[in-house]
């Protein structure tokens, strides 16, 4: 009986904590969320979406800043999942266990490691200055698309690796290559883990200030872009500006900003977990 | 017992005569990169349009046999492999070998029916896709006709379109069956297929094995020695990787000439 009810304090006891742990993490996120959509909700009019800002950044909108990341993570997009994904089941499924690929992982997750204003100084080297883009949208969506390489590879090379190699087997016994196991079954039941990494990936990159900062980013420009090569406002560098850069901002603009591109990421968030769970719920192995 | 050159080619005729030689094994050796020796010098003539079962204890080589027979062991690590295994007269081991064609003309079944993530009739028409067959009613024909063969049509006939992993493991195990019969194979290679069925569902695989030889060579490794008795037109008892006895089932079964397989027959080892 007394060893009895000891367990189940235990058990108890180990609930409690892991109750306490929870509230511990969502509690930051939740109030992060709720203090800036109540003070910047306010700001988000229809002119705020859709103007240009006015009065040094003071007044008016923040479209330029919008579509600017817009642009910057389509763009990045277009250029890191066919890399990454490729990558991504090149080590799943081709790769030999030898010093080559084990020297490609690695490098992997140094690459996943490093801070992003060195990526920023990267573009601005490589990109900006020795290929000659300039500060353009080229040049920060490519040093975006190297910053985020990492994630979208390994989460590829997760996605697939956790398709039964059974498939891939019995694919190879009714007279199938390689690239069919990939093609028909790998990649179509490996999808959904790469989309969500690829949208995680994207979601992150959207909110980056450092890799753009030297690359594409503007303070402000009284025009929207023209060509991948021209520079571009962007919403995180628009918040760090109005942030910090200039006096007697009003807290409508800042939080305002804060508001969009939050809900901007989370909106892509809440995609990727949906087609996760849909999978999920489809998937029979 | 095995032949010492591959007999005449005979492949051109539709349906070769029955009891002629379909597959011939010779001096089969069969060494893991790990250095395990797994087949040791095997030479085995199996007959066209019979049951030919390959058994003997767990981790004796049969799987490792079977494989080699249609290039499986190409996807293990596979250190050497020796001597020759030629069917209607084509040396398969020869890495000149179209080895995709080769799984097209020698199917498998594995021991756990596993099922592709997809619908049945999808799952059945996947190997003549993957060969290229586009036509619809083509693929649709050999669809009802290969679950027909397989004796599953009667019972999925009316939920094609369903995923196959909804089916119960006995008709699994029957589609993986009828997948390889789409392809309209020459050889068919099963490893255990009835292992994980109950007995209703393993003697529907039999009953449609029984039917399948009058068209089919097959090779069956089964899961115990009473279904190797029931199944065997010719039987090889294999040990440690070697060939221990090798004679038509009924002979083997009844009067076995070698000391171990009349041990391993009665039980007193396995």
């Amino acid at each position: 009986m007394n060893a009895r009810r000891q367990r189940q304090w235990t058990q108890r006891a180990g609930f409690g904590l892991l109750t306490l742990a929870t509230i511990v993490t969502t509690l930051p996120i939740l109030l992060i969320v709720l203090l800036i959509l109540q003070r910047g909700l306010a700001a988000i009019t229809p002119e705020f979406l859709l103007a240009f800002p006015s009065d040094g950044l003071r007044a008016g909108g923040i479209f330029p800043a919008i579509l600017g990341t817009v642009l910057l993570t389509f763009t990045m997009t277009l250029v890191v999942a066919p890399l990454g994904i490729a990558a991504g089941i090149y080590l799943a499924h081709y790769a030999p266990d030898n010093r080559l690929t084990q020297s490609i992982r690695i490098a992997i997750l140094n690459l996943a490691g490093i801070p992003s204003v060195v990526y920023g100084l990267f573009g601005l080297a490589f990109f900006v200055i020795f290929f000659r883009m300039g500060t353009s949208i080229l040049a920060g969506a490519l040093t975006l698309a190297i910053m985020t390489l990492p994630v979208v590879i390994t989460t590829t090379e997760e996605a697939v690796r956790s398709v039964p190699n059974s498939f891939h087997v019995v694919s190879v016994s009714l007279g199938g290559t390689d690239w069919q196991s990939v093609r028909r079954i790998l990649l179509p039941q490996g999808l959904p883990g790469i989309l969500t990494g690829v949208i995680l990936g994207v979601e992150r990159a959207a909110g980056e200030t450092a890799p753009i900062l030297f690359t594409a980013a503007a303070v402000y420009l009284p025009h929207l872009p023209n060509s991948p090569l021209d520079p571009t406002m962007a919403l995180p560098y628009h918040l760090y500006v109005v942030s910090t850069q200039i006096p007697g901002m009003p807290a409508g603009v800042q939080y305002g900003t804060a508001a969009v591109l939050l809900i901007l990421v989370l909106l892509m968030n809440v995609i990727a977990t949906v087609i996760r769970s849909r999978a999920r719920a489809r998937r029979r192995w | 017992m095995a032949s010492q050159l591959p007999f005449p080619f005979i492949a051109q005729q539709p349906l070769p005569p029955a009891r002629s030689a379909k597959i011939v094994i010779e001096h089969l050796t069969l060494v893991y990169s790990d250095g395990r020796e797994s087949l040791r010098d095997i030479s085995l003539t199996l007959p066209n349009r019979a049951i030919t079962v390959l058994f003997g204890p767990a981790g004796g080589g049969k799987s490792t046999l079977l494989r080699a027979i249609n290039r499986l062991n190409d996807l293990t690590d596979v250190q050497r492999m020796q001597g020759h295994i030629w069917i209607d007269g084509l040396d398969i081991l020869d890495p000149a070998t179209d080895v995709i064609a080769l799984r097209r003309r020698v199917g498998m079944v594995f021991a756990r029916p596993v099922v592709l993530p997809m619908s049945v009739r999808q799952n059945v028409s996947y190997g003549l896709e993957l060969a290229g067959q586009r036509d619809r009613r083509r693929l649709s024909e050999a669809v009802h006709r290969s679950l027909e063969a397989a004796a599953l049509w009667d019972e999925v006939h009316d939920r094609l379109d369903q995923p196959a992993a909804s089916l119960s493991g006995g008709q699994q195990q029957r589609l993986c069956l009828a997948r390889v019969l789409a392809l309209e194979p020459e050889v068919i290679l099963l490893d255990e297929p009835t292992s994980g069925l109950d007995p209703i569902s393993t003697e529907k695989v039999e009953t449609s094995l029984h039917a399948l030889k009058e068209r089919y060579t097959i090779v069956l490794v089964p899961h115990s020695i009473q279904q190797a008795a029931r199944m065997a037109d010719h039987a090889a008892f294999i040990l440690d990787g070697e060939l221990v006895e090798y004679a038509p089932g009924r002979e083997l079964f009844v009067h076995p000439r070698h000391p171990r397989t009349e041990d391993y027959i009665e039980g007193r080892f396995g």
